[in-house]
């Protein structure tokens, strides 16, 4: 019988950001986006949820080895986006509003080619304690 | 003697990075926090007076006057904001926690009523980092 579980590894980084649409006045962009439209940036500690469901391997008990997992969000996530700017440091975010919603679908994308096709990947992104977002919805 | 605590959140960009320094020696005192893009937090701020209860409202001071006090000298000047470029009352200095701290006291000395004292500080740049201030 198959039985699935789901498991989790938190990590954080921190990093600078700014929201603005690149065509837009510095007036529709403070409209839009309030203060987070401050064209010298400000700046979160992310708080970074992945989780994982599948069925456990029945030699070792493991759905993934979190310290393999815990490697592969350190080498793919942590290395790009920790203590950096996120808009001017990454290639991701070069042309894409760093938006929560747009880095948890960034990250899930990283994450998603590291991990076993039978592997179910959610991830959450917590930009402060009371604003998170999740992807897949 | 009653401590009475207000706590207050602000997210902002900064970087640890001294200009009389060569970047090489920025980056090995400062590591990934010396970078030149800046990088950022949600900083939690605890700020604690000290005081005897009012004999008519039972309060030290009113909680809500306190907090405006702290949105306005403190954290409208910080939130959102980065810390190296855009703040007055960190200008010329160099921009760690402990620095932080120190110029947020003086921000609060002086604007609270007489009846109460400042007792202490606490702001936490990360989860798992925090500095504490007495004056």
């Amino acid at each position: 019988m198959e039985r699935k579980v789901a498991i989790f590894r938190k990590e954080h980084f921190n990093a600078a950001h700014r929201l603005f649409v690149p065509g837009w006045t510095d007036e529709q962009n403070l409209e839009q986006f309030g203060k987070c439209s401050n064209p010298h940036y400000h700046g979160h500690n992310y708080e970074l949820v992945v989780k994982v469901t599948g069925t456990p391997d029945p030699r070792t008990g493991y759905v993934i080895n979190l310290s393999i997992l815990s490697s592969i969000i350190q080498k793919h996530v942590l290395a790009r986006f920790d203590h950096k700017n996120l808009n001017l440091d990454t290639q991701e975010f070069a042309h894409l509003n760093p938006t929560a919603e747009n880095i948890v679908f960034v990250i899930y994308e990283i994450l998603r080619k590291q991990l076993d096709a039978s592997l179910d990947l959610t991830v959450r992104l917590y930009e402060t304690e009371r604003n998170f977002v999740e992807y897949p919805a | 003697m009653v401590f009475l605590t207000r706590i207050e959140h602000f997210n902002a960009a900064h970087k640890l990075y001294n200009p009389e320094w060569a970047r090489e020696k920025n980056e090995a005192v400062f590591g990934a926090c010396a970078n030149e893009n800046w990088h950022g937090h949600n900083y939690e701020l605890y700020v604690t007076i000290q005081g005897e209860p009012d004999p008519d409202t039972g309060f030290l001071m009113d909680v809500k006057k306190l907090s405006e006090i702290i949105k306005e000298h403190v954290t409208e000047k910080l939130d959102h904001k980065n810390l190296n470029v855009e703040v007055d009352f960190l200008r010329g200095k160099m921009c760690s926690t402990e620095n932080l701290i120190i110029g947020i006291w003086h921000q609060l000395e002086g604007q609270l009523p007489a009846s109460v004292k400042l007792h202490s500080i606490k702001l936490y740049e990360t989860p798992r980092i925090f500095v504490e201030y007495f004056g």
